[in-house]
């Protein structure tokens, strides 16, 4: 239905040419923009709603002293649904410790909650099909787990600032007052509203250069440097995206570019996450709980799982 | 009544801050809008995700996006 309207839409109501190079690409900017603008949407909506069930309060409850492993897991699963944004990494951060969840377990949900989200997995699912768009959810996942495991089994603790452990919160302000599912309804919507206002533009932007670098730049550019045979490949791409800094939705355009010229799968996704998890606001942030060398050891962490599965996945895909 | 507005100074916490001195006025209350940016102090009531609305002493919001005006009201009023 929606390919038949972006159809009418350029060749009866604007009256284009069929066949011509442009008609074809407007025709596939209109059915894409449609697509994943409804998908973002309805699924970002859905996610509200489960959203409103876990703020970080009661994520912080359900972690408390848990064991390592599950915990782990726990975590990287809830900092998909867990509404998190950077700007309160440290009173989330102290909250977490005070409330007595390890310190890998706080590491494995920091480190998904802002890789692992809706708009990630809607814009790959829209642009490149449910399967990339799992992979990159499975992944990311695994990468939260594996890389908070091993800060907890390093024994780090003594690399948080000391003051973190002195602060007791006040048990008088222990909880939200109760939403009736007419308030989840009204959250999901306002959130729905403020994250397409902020997303938007990159995702034109990001199908745009699809239907433009599609028909201008030779299909195998990337190739000969990005390609699965290049074994640099993986370490730059990952290198290049560290200092990068970018939500989701805005590296979603270049990883667009990226992968349309032939860099290979694993390594857009290497990419991609080095971009999403790893930032410099985000560290400057941090440090303010963090000692430095705990900060160099999550970066040194992070950036060699990444790695590592860049490179599984060039191999396996 | 005792009203704190809990955040470090982005965007959003300044738009609370605002919100909530404009609740107060219309509900024609006689109450101080208190500004807490102090991190620790943050952490130290309990807010997770800022920016956070305290009214005697419980939280009565925390995160994004922010609540309506009417929602702010009915919040405050809530504890009154």
């Amino acid at each position: 239905m929606l390919k038949a309207f972006a159809h009418y839409l350029v060749y009866d109501l604007f009256g284009m040419a069929q066949g011509s190079r442009l008609s074809g690409a407007l025709e596939f900017f209109i059915y894409d923009t449609i697509k994943i603008f409804l998908l973002l949407s309805v699924i970002i909506f859905v996610v509200s709603i489960i959203r409103s069930y876990f703020p970080p309060e009661r994520t912080k409850r359900i972690l408390s002293h848990k064991r390592e492993f599950i915990g782990n897991i726990l975590a990287a699963l809830l900092g998909i649904v867990t509404p998190f944004c950077s700007c309160s990494a440290v009173p989330l951060f102290i909250g977490f410790v005070e409330a007595g969840v390890p310190l890998g377990v706080t590491f494995s949900f920091l480190i998904s909650s802002p890789m692992v989200n809706e708009v990630a997995v809607v814009l790959l699912w829209g642009l490149f099909g449910w399967k990339i768009a799992l992979i990159y959810m499975g992944t990311g996942l695994l990468v939260a787990i594996i890389a908070g495991m091993i800060i907890g089994k390093l024994k780090l603790e003594k690399w948080v600032e000391e003051y973190v452990y002195t602060i007791k919160t006040t048990g008088a302000a222990a909880d939200l007052a109760r939403q009736a599912f007419k308030d989840r309804m009204v959250y999901a919507r306002e959130n729905t509203i403020d994250i397409l206002k902020k997303v938007w533009a990159y995702v034109i932007v990001a199908i745009g250069i699809g239907g433009f670098i599609h028909g201008y730049v030779p299909e195998d550019f990337l190739v000969l440097y990005a390609g699965p045979q290049n074994p640099f490949g993986v370490p730059v791409a990952v290198a290049l995206g560290v200092p990068l800094y970018s939500n989701a939705a805005g590296v979603i355009p270049i990883v667009y570019a990226l992968m349309e010229k032939g860099m290979s799968m694993g390594t857009v996704l290497a990419f991609m996450m080095a971009v999403t998890a790893l930032s410099l606001p985000e560290m400057i942030i941090l440090r303010k709980v963090l000692k430095i060398k705990l900060l160099a050891v999550f970066v040194g962490i992070m950036t060699v799982t990444i790695i590592g599965v860049g490179y599984l996945f060039n191999a396996i895909l | 009544m005792e009203i704190k507005v809990l955040g470090p100074g982005c965007a959003n916490c300044r738009k609370m801050e605002e919100l909530v001195k404009l609740a107060v006025k219309e509900l024609g209350m006689d109450a101080e809008v208190e500004k807490i940016t102090d991190i620790g102090q943050i952490a130290m009531y309990g807010i997770l995700s800022t920016p956070g609305l305290i009214v005697n002493g419980r939280i009565r919001h925390s995160g994004k996006p922010l609540p309506t005006l009417d929602k702010v009201k009915e919040l405050i009023r809530g504890e009154a």
